[in-house]
């Protein structure tokens, strides 16, 4: 898979023998073709686009398992079929593995050829000039000898590969082109290598945290880890740190009400057990580096806290709870679970920033800051199915099984005595979390290398043109000397003419003769 | 001046800018019809062994002579027009106080002044009035959408957005833009173009065009520019992202119709150098490739749910 046609490999319009060898043989000759990394490029494009269109595990498994339940027909067979995985799907790794093999199968080749081509001289000048599509022909006083000195030191001075032969000089330029794909092409290995490196041995994990508390990197304080085959999750770095203040800020002008404007948390970090701290203030694209690790901050919501008693009057919870927004204006939802009141308690709640109501949408947010917040309450007793053995998510109440108490709205400081006598719930106030991706991706750095690479082999690949100059001068028996200069542009069909032209000018002020007749040129 | 008045000479600019491109149209239309007046007899004179195109008779010589005229209007209609829109963006930029490409409003007002500008500087370089019209065209519609459906006050931006990448990310995705348009224009005309040689009837309209051959090498030429761009602006996007999201890659819809996008014009530099494959195909490509550099901007900022949605309408 290269950039010109001229050291392809040629298309076997023949069908494949029988034979074991020449059957390999064929294939590879099929598979390192120019035509069939054409159509795995286009197939790579096209198995991309279902991955963009249906929902993806990896970004929104939510989302996914709502779409298969959307579709009961269509939404297992997609799922078998790796629709829902798609860039992890067998079938898309083995578009672009076969498409690495089509790349190093053109690229090793073409290397040794290059190198050849690096270290051999420009061929021979062709006998006929004027054949080519740039050209110019003068008559000289100056010996043959002479003229083809000078072309020869006019073309060195301009950083041509020059030989000399037989009336003849030869020359070439722009080598880097070929090294610059080759460049490119190596680099994308190195690319897809960097990426599986990183997916081997890298991890991202992510919490939430509360105002006020703290985070020690170990596998258990997660909410969700995902690491590569090759981690050992105990080697994780021995950070830690404590979320000490969170900041935002949101837009109130009438045109982008709500927008998110600041996003900041503080935080006190340990860097490893038994170091001093360090206050350190983490922003979005502001990351901190901890240890090969990032902490990324990347969300944020409310955690109203709720003072609960029992039925008995012992008081079974005093903390913040975790609710998870469910819009822009952070219309939160959470669930307080209470196993060991008297009775077992669950708590189902709406957390609003800014409480509105109405016909339509119900208890909502209106503005995503704290101007009037309230929660809404529905308390259930009974069997909270914690002891079953089934994991549970800490955000959702399964209500089967369980009977409902009664429903509440609270302000800030208000309490309410669920009815039947069992217990209170206290709405003290409210705290803010943070959300938090901490990851270590040792392939990063050097898939941006060859990123970089890549983009300058490239750029060499596609703006350096491959050229022959060719210089030939012989007497023409009147003792004058007929010189012609012709140019052969190797790689994409441009114009040689300026170049042409420029030698000519050169040869001939150092020559001294006037050349007669004009260049001509495609 | 007052934030409200920049705000209100900003969208001046973009409309008086809009008024003019209309001209420009205009003016590119009869020039582009004069043009296809002339007959085409055949080539005279060879130089070289290649034909030369020396035989053009007008049919009536005041037609053509209007045309030039009216393709030299054009031309300079389009400069005063890129030259208003320009103005009107940094006057956006100076009432936003920041760079004015932050949301998709301001994302198409400042990728018609990447795609007049690549057409203006190629027409530097060569006689590209044949190309005026379908830029122009693309151009009003890009800025037509954006006062109508995209307008949107300036604001501050999210803090995802909050920087410097945001200046060199967007920059370089917004010019590839321009660049893909014209590419793609060039690309639907050489089409045209290739067809009617085929044929071998190159009359009417289709004879202001090129030769088949020059549309061909200049669409490459344009992509062969813009291709390393589009691959500076993933991996800038990446970096970006690596810093913003904490991963550098995660196939978000909008990366991965920028990977899309970027497979189609890998598979355009090398059907170019395949045999079969030049010429049509290519052409075909080429407006593949735009095609899915639309979806990318529109379908994904408007009908998918991906992480690059808070661009804002």
């Amino acid at each position: 898979m290269t950039t010109a046609t001229d050291q392809m490999t040629t298309e076997p319009a023949s069908p494949p023998p029988l034979d074991g060898t020449g059957f390999l043989r064929w294939c590879w000759r099929q598979l390192t073709s120019m035509r069939i990394a054409l159509i795995l490029l286009f197939l790579l494009a096209l198995a991309s686009i279902p991955g963009s269109v249906l929902p993806q595990r990896g970004l929104d498994p939510i989302r996914v398992t709502d779409w298969m339940e959307g579709n009961p027909t269509w939404g297992p067979i997609l799922d078998r079929l790796g629709f829902f995985d798609v860039f992890s799907a067998p079938w898309f790794a083995a578009i672009y593995l076969l498409l690495c093999i089509s790349v190093i199968g053109c690229v090793l080749p073409r290397s040794r050829l290059h190198w050849r081509a690096l270290r051999s001289s420009p061929p021979a000048a062709p006998r006929r000039l004027d054949r080519l599509a740039a050209h110019r022909a003068w008559q000289s006083s100056a010996t043959a000898d002479d003229v083809l000195d000078a072309a020869a030191a006019t073309l060195r001075k301009r950083r041509w590969r020059v030989a000399r032969g037989g009336g003849w000089v030869a020359a070439e330029k722009g080598y880097w082109r070929e090294t610059g794909n080759l460049v490119f092409h190596a680099a994308l290995i190195v690319l897809i290598v960097g990426v599986a490196y990183g997916a081997l041995f890298g991890w991202r994990g992510n919490v939430i945290v509360r105002e006020g508390t703290g985070f020690a990197d170990t596998l258990t304080q997660y909410d969700a880890w995902g690491g590569g085959r090759l981690v050992d999750p105990a080697d994780l770095p021995p950070f830690a740190f404590t979320l000490e203040d969170f900041r935002v800020e949101f837009d109130r002008s009438e045109a982008q009400f709500g927008s998110p404007r600041l996003f900041e948390a503080d935080l006190t970090v340990w860097p490893a057990p038994g170091e001093p701290s360090e206050s350190v203030v983490v922003r979005v694209n502001e990351p901190l580096s901890l240890d090969g690790a990032k902490v990324f901050l990347v969300g944020h919501g409310y955690a109203p806290i709720l003072e609960l008693r029992d039925g008995l009057g012992r008081l079974v919870h005093d903390q913040g709870v975790i609710f998870l927004p469910q819009d822009g204006n952070m219309t939160s939802t959470g669930v307080l679970k209470a196993p060991d009141a008297t009775p077992s308690l669950g708590i189902q709640g709406l957390f609003l920033a800014t409480a509105a109501l109405d016909d339509v949408r119900g208890p909502h947010s209106s503005f995503p800051a704290p101007d009037d917040p309230a929660v809404f309450l529905s308390a259930w007793a009974g069997d909270l199915g914690l002891d079953d053995g089934v994991p549970q998510s800490i955000y959702r109440l399964d209500t089967e099984g369980m009977t409902q108490l009664g429903l509440r709205a609270l302000r800030p400081g208000e309490s309410w005595e669920i009815p039947g006598g069992n217990g209170t719930v206290d709405f003290v106030g409210f705290e803010r979390w943070a959300s938090f991706q901490i990851a270590h991706d040792p392939g990063k750095e050097p898939a941006l290398i060859a990123s970089i690479l890549a983009l300058s082999g490239l750029m060499l690949s596609l703006f350096v043109r491959r050229r022959r100059i060719w210089v030939r001068a012989a007497p023409d028996g009147s003792g004058e000397t007929v010189v012609s200069v012709a140019g052969l542009m190797r790689s994409d069909d441009g114009d040689l003419t300026s170049d042409v032209e420029a030698v000519t000018v050169a040869v001939v002020e150092s020559t001294g003769t006037q050349p007669q007749g004009r260049s001509t040129a495609t | 001046m007052t934030s409200a008045s920049l705000a209100e000479w900003s969208n001046l600019a973009v409309y008086a800018s809009m008024l003019i491109l209309i001209g420009a149209l205009v003016a590119f239309a009869i020039s582009f019809a004069a043009k296809g007046q002339r007959v085409l007899t055949p080539s005279l004179v060879t130089v070289g062994g290649t034909p030369v195109e020396a035989g053009v008779m007008p049919a009536d010589r005041s037609e053509v002579l209007s045309g030039r005229r009216a393709g030299n209007i054009a031309m300079s209609l389009t400069w005063l027009a890129t030259g208003v829109l320009f103005i009107g963006l940094v006057l956006r930029g100076l009432w936003a106080g920041r760079v004015p490409w932050g949301n998709m409003y301001e994302f198409s007002l400042a990728a018609s002044v990447a795609l007049l500008g690549v057409f203006l500087v190629v027409s530097t370089r060569r006689d590209v009035r044949w190309l005026g019209l379908p830029v122009v065209v693309i151009a009003l519609l890009s800025l037509g959408l954006a006062v109508t459906v995209l307008y949107t006050e300036a604001a501050q931006l999210v803090p995802a957005l909050k920087s410097y990448w945001l200046v060199i990310h967007v920059a370089a995705a917004v010019i590839c833009g321009g660049a893909f348009a014209v590419a793609a224009s060039i690309s639907g005309l050489y089409l045209w173009r290739e067809r009617a040689e085929q044929k071998g009837r190159v009359i009417g309209l289709v004879s202001s065009l090129p030769d088949a051959s020059r549309l061909d090498t200049l669409a490459y030429r344009i992509i062969a520019f813009a291709f390393p761009l589009w691959t500076f602006a993933v991996i800038s996007g990446a970096i970006w992202a690596e810093a913003a999201w904490g991963r550098y890659w995660g196939w978000d819809p909008k990366e991965t119709w920028a990977f899309i996008t970027w497979v189609i014009y890998a598979g355009y530099l090398h059907a170019r150098a395949t045999a079969g494959w030049r010429g049509r195909r290519a052409a075909y490509i080429s407006l593949v490739g735009f095609a899915s550099f639309l979806i990318n901007y529109f379908g994904v900022n408007l009908f998918v749910n991906s992480l690059h949605s808070y661009a804002g309408l």
